[in-house]
């Protein structure tokens, strides 16, 4: 074990997987020479050069369809996107291509690639670099939807999405890059995708968080122990597609009050799904209305007090446990 | 539309999506060092996608091996090249990428096969890239609700006096390659094998329920 950042455990992932599979390659804007915009990619294009190590123009739409076609023949790409912002522009082929091909070609032509890259808020990087899109890509069957929260997950979940047969998106968080945390140094280490993990044991009320809010949902927990004496168990599906909701949905058995913590706008959200599905599975055990706290129905604006207002934090996650429990 | 066996990749829905994705295919064909070649099928309508461009660049950026086929058939559905595109020469738009471009005679057969083998051979060679620009006609509607109002019959008539298959017969005629007697074979056994896949088509039962949720994910 050693201690790293989620950025480093990033890059240990992706090395550890150029070295192991000859297929495997990494390509997207400023990944190379650069040494990659949030420094993920730091050393491999030193270490592997220009063949496992692809600088793109920026062209994502070109370079998403690049490696779809190169996954149709084999390869393994791993596709960097600067932002998952700019992923729109290259919707029509993880959409329409990576999700299909698989299905269309009836099984002939599976799509091994994974599209990463960070998702969510930064710091004041305004509307168009501030969106997160887990939602509006888990609604189509033939993704795979991966999040994850702490640097030993990074590591293994990157890991089993590249080894993985299917096209996965990998969503990664700006301002988490820098989170330490124990990894396994072992390169057989790997976290199966569609595994949720209780980051926190508790009994009397339910948090699913992911990605940015699982830092604070950990934070809020331990407010609402030590202030309250509430134990408040937090749930990190770490994958959203496929969902984990046989954790989610025995936890809310076992505390009977859920608040789901999200950094995504609140309509039509990964939330309001695990909303519906642990109404259906487990509406008998609710004791209280399932509370969200998602990011505001704005765009994302550039001030930081307006910015933090705009978005979950340990603060509105409190006052939701606190609402659920009825203090 | 796909076949692994013979290389086929497909079958694309998307106007121009198979640009890029026949561009991944040639940058694996390097990557694995083979010398394979990369044929990429599509219409002209297809070149005003942004995809198109992206996709040349990358192309000759990386010498990748892909060759380009334009099929200019004059319409993209129901509106003219005319009405669609600033100018109408498609291969001078590899100039804008610094890569080799050709036109060709879509309706002569031995000029397509020509342009194409020097396309390979540029691809074998450097990993070259070529566009190639093949003006063609459709006939037909772009689908069975076209009514096709959007062209006269005379034009249609014309370019069928120039049919690639009527002027490819004639010239082997001529060469004393094949007789009458053969074509009359050769459209006997094309018709009879197209006849055989109808029926089999016809015949086939439709799938099972369970088949809406295979191959959705691969193991």
């Amino acid at each position: 074990m050693a201690e790293m950042t989620i950025r480093d455990a990033l890059n240990a992932a992706l090395r550890e997987e150029i070295l192991r599979d000859e297929n495997v390659f990494i390509m997207g804007e400023e990944v190379a020479e650069y040494d990659g915009a949030y420094k993920v990619t730091r050393g491999l294009w030193k270490e592997f050069g220009d063949k496992r190590v692809v600088d793109t123009p920026i062209t994502e739409l070109g370079f998403a369809a690049v490696g779809v076609g190169a996954a149709m023949a084999g390869l393994r790409p791993v596709v960097e996107f600067m932002t998952w912002n700019f992923s729109i522009l290259a919707a029509d082929q993880i959409i329409n291509h990576a999700a299909k091909m698989y299905y269309m070609s009836g099984g002939q032509f599976n799509v091994p690639i994974v599209f990463r890259g960070p998702n969510g808020s930064a710091y004041q990087v305004s509307s168009q670099h501030s969106q997160a899109f887990e939602a509006f890509y888990a609604n189509f069957p033939g993704l795979k939807v991966v999040m994850p929260s702490t640097a030993a997950d990074a590591k293994g979940l990157l890991k089993s999405a590249i080894r993985d047969n299917n096209p996965v998106l990998f969503l990664e968080q700006e301002t988490m890059y820098g989170l330490k945390g124990e990894v396994s140094e072992d390169p057989d280490f790997t976290i199966p995708l569609g595994l949720a993990d209780v980051k926190r044991e508790g009994s009397d009320c339910t948090i699913v968080a992911r990605s940015f809010t699982v830092p604070q949902a950990l934070k809020a927990a331990e407010i609402m122990q030590s202030e309250f004496d509430v134990s408040v168990e937090v749930v990190d599906p770490r994958t959203i597609k496929p969902l984990d909701i046989e954790t989610i949905v025995a936890s809310v058995k076992k505390t009977n009050r859920l608040v789901i913590a999200e950094e995504s706008h609140a309509f039509a959200s990964v939330g309001a799904e695990i909303s519906h599905q642990v109404m259906e599975f487990a509406f008998d055990y609710l004791d209280a209305p399932i509370k969200r706290i998602s990011t505001v129905e704005a765009p994302m604006p550039y001030a930081r007090n307006l910015e933090i207002a705009a978005l979950p934090s340990v603060e509105k996650i409190v006052a939701a446990i606190k609402e659920v429990c009825y203090l | 539309m796909f076949s692994k066996e013979h290389g086929f990749f497909g079958g694309h829905g998307i106007v121009g999506g198979q640009i890029g994705v026949g561009t991944g295919m040639a940058f694996a064909q390097k990557y694995k060092g083979t010398d394979n070649v990369t044929l990429c099928f599509f219409g002209e309508a297809a070149v005003n996608q942004g995809i198109f461009h992206e996709s040349l660049n990358m192309a000759q950026l990386w010498k990748l091996p892909c060759i380009y086929i334009c099929e200019n058939n004059k319409y993209g559905m129901g509106t003219s090249q005319a009405r669609a595109m600033s100018t109408s020469d498609i291969a001078s738009k590899a100039e804008g990428y610094n890569m080799a471009g050709e036109f060709v005679d879509g309706m002569d057969v031995m000029a397509v096969r020509e342009a194409t083998l020097r396309a390979v051979e540029r691809a074998r060679k450097d990993g070259s890239p070529t566009l190639l620009e093949i003006r063609a006609y459709r006939y037909m509607g772009h689908s069975m609700s076209d009514p096709g109002k959007y062209r006269t019959s005379e034009e249609i008539k014309k370019y069928q006096e120039r049919d690639p298959i009527l002027l490819f017969q004639e010239s082997l005629k001529e060469a004393k390659v094949f007789t009458d007697k053969d074509f009359e074979e050769f459209t006997a056994k094309a018709t009879a094998e197209v006849d055989a896949a109808v029926k089999f088509a016809d015949e086939s039962p439709f799938p099972d329920e369970s088949a809406l949720f295979t191959d959705i994910y691969a193991d």
